[in-house]
């Protein structure tokens, strides 16, 4: 997490300004339009950018906070504050593993174990293929279905060795 | 007899959601039709306060005189602001998401009544990024209320407006605390903010504002249409109302079930969670959440009502329980919550930022056998400084001890036996 600065992650920065899609700036619009001004949508336009591109680039952060009249830094803590604004590539799908407590208490370490063999990757990190990307999150409000995971928008419930083999086994990650 | 459950009403056993017709056809948008035109805004609020209805969200705060601070009557010209704070993130909290999935017009209409309430003429729900499925029912119901006047301009036929909208969120559990979630509502990093000026009078882009969980949301037409004494009659103690009750951890039937407020803390564990799993014994649990004390055994025959849990020296919170068995460790258990809460500080300020990660490691050296006894101390001393209330500039750390100093209390000779032994003596041979 802290090799933010290595250009192996982070794209050099170049001249070439990136622009935002006619779509992009229509979801945006769509926000600023309820909004007392332009700023106040910065975290929703964050994510409409972000679906329409898997991640924020850092071009693509200029970009939006061209658009909403603010400055790139400012716009920056707010998009490295929240854990669900992608600052660094993702994979096609972003494998959101609980690893708060009553997924903890029936096994969670164990599935994460298990992912880091099937997809050899761990907390952090994306397969060689760029289908998935693994990280923990914030206890996902189905404690009583634990362990828990989302792949993408799917939540997985009660969740096994089993159930990782059948979501993963031919996924042929690696590096 | 059956109980008289308002909450759930609609909820079906395959948890599928309940749609307009259906929820119409059950009585639904009752309380919306006996409250606008019907009532006057101080009327409600009369009804609310009577009812003792109490913030469902953890911190307990009646309901009634919360929306009493907000200025009425022209007092504060322009937008007041209604937020449905749906950002269920505390560990081991799986109620909202039932309601939320289940029943979605029921939160609308609770929204309507508490917004016409406090003549709130904008409605957010702020809802957690991962609920995909709740965002999308809660949109979709919205739209239908918009078409059937119950939304937008003159609803019902009256001089009475509402606009509301979800909001998605992005992650990170400090949104769901009212400063920073507004903060965050704003477009902002979610920072708490100071208090006073409390939300009530300056909220939202600086706005009188309230935020209310997504439970204390449900109840409110119901009491409408229903009366304060209905309400009060529902509850077993001194507390009104029913209550969503969830027991996670190794018990026989993991669930959510709505109970009236007060049930004994048995008959939730031992009749509606089926008892401990097979193999298993009940050290001790959290009964609200992850930001709660530890009780044990003893006190299982408390009624979980936010007075006797309170006494018992823990807080009710959000009324679900997470159990601690005889096979899992507890000073795992208490850094895998520090590591939480210290991954989670917003970073504003410092004895939160540095002090939680700090408590974090110490359980960490423990719980792998490199604890010295002098770290038991320095544990007693990070909760003392980091859990007084006024020592931080909000509620995280305080609720990130409330687990370690019970633990240290209930649990101390665990802790002293990891050091004594220099090894975790659960992960040889345990559960785990």
């Amino acid at each position: 997490m802290s090799d933010r600065n290595s250009s192996a992650t982070i794209p050099l920065l170049d001249d070439t300004e990136t622009t935002l899609s006619a779509a992009e700036i229509a979801g945006i619009d769509a926000e600023i339009a309820h909004a007392p001004y332009r700023s106040a949508v910065a975290i929703d336009a964050l994510k409409i950018v972000q679906a329409h591109r898997g991640w924020v680039s850092d071009e693509s952060l200029r970009a939006i906070a061209r658009h909403l009249h603010m400055s790139a830094a400012e716009l920056d803590g707010i998009a490295t504050f929240y854990n669900l604004i992608f600052r660094r590539p993702v994979g096609e799908k972003v494998i959101l593993l609980c690893n708060s407590i009553s997924c903890w208490i029936k096994g969670c370490e164990g599935l994460q174990q298990q992912i880091t063999q099937q997809l050899g990757i761990g907390l952090g990190e994306t397969t060689g293929d760029n289908r998935y990307t693994l990280l923990p999150v914030t206890c996902l409000g189905a404690c009583d279905k634990a362990p828990v995971l989302m792949v993408g928008e799917d939540l997985h419930e009660d969740v096994d060795a089993q159930t990782l083999r059948q979501l993963f086994d031919n996924s042929g990650g690696g590096a | 007899m059956s109980l008289d459950l308002p909450l759930t009403r609609n909820v079906r056993p395959d948890r599928s959601p309940t749609g307009f017709a259906a929820y119409e056809a059950n009585g639904g948008y009752r309380g919306l039709k006996a409250a606008i035109g019907k009532l006057a805004p101080a009327e409600c609020l009369q009804i609310i306060k009577d009812s003792n209805l109490r913030g469902r969200g953890g911190a307990g705060f009646p309901t009634g005189m919360k929306w009493s601070f907000v200025p009425m009557d022209g007092a504060s010209p322009g937008h007041k602001y209604l937020i449905c704070n749906a950002d269920e993130m505390e560990p081991g909290t799986f109620k909202d998401r039932l309601l939320l999935e289940c029943d979605p017009h029921q939160l609308i209409e609770g929204m309507i009544c508490a917004a016409y309430t406090i003549q709130a003429d904008v409605a957010y729900i702020f809802i957690r990024a991962e609920y995909h499925k709740a965002a999308k029912l809660l949109r979709e119901a919205i739209a239908v209320c918009y078409d059937k006047g119950y939304l937008g301009s003159a609803i019902l036929g009256s001089g009475y407006n509402l606009e509301m909208q979800v909001h998605s969120s992005a992650g990170r559990y400090i949104c769901g605390e009212e400063t920073a979630l507004i903060s965050s509502l704003e477009g902002k990093r979610a920072n708490p903010r100071a208090k006073p000026p409390f939300p009530q009078v300056s909220g939202l882009w600086g706005r009188p504002t309230i935020v209310n969980n997504v439970e204390t949301l449900c109840n409110i037409h119901h009491i409408i249409e229903r009366g304060a004494d209905w309400f009060q009659s529902l509850g077993l103690t001194e507390d009104a109302g029913t209550k969503l009750y969830g027991v996670s951890g190794r018990v026989k039937k993991p669930g959510c079930w709505e109970l009236p407020i007060g049930t004994p803390i048995r008959e939730i564990i031992e009749e509606y969670a089926g008892g401990m799993a097979d193999g298993y014994q009940l050290r001790g649990f959290l009964p609200g959440g992850g930001s709660t004390d530890f009780l044990t055994p003893e006190h299982l025959d408390l009624a979980m009502d936010y007075g006797t849990i309170g006494k018992a020296g823990s807080r009710m919170g959000t009324g679900t329980m997470i159990i601690l068995d005889d096979r899992t460790c507890p000073v795992g258990f208490v850094k895998n919550l520090m590591e939480f809460f210290a991954r989670e500080s917003c970073g504003f300020c410092t004895p939160c930022r540095d002090g939680l990660p700090w408590s974090a490691q110490v359980l960490d050296d423990i719980e792998h056998g490199r604890g010295r006894p002098e770290d038991m101390d320095t544990l007693a001393r990070q909760v003392t400084f980091i859990g007084a209330i006024g020592n931080t500039h909000c509620a995280l750390a305080p609720g990130a001890m409330e687990p370690l100093q019970s633990a240290l209390k209930y649990f101390r000779e665990d802790f002293e036996r990891h050091i004594s032994g220099g090894a975790c003596p659960f992960r040889d041979g345990g559960a785990r």
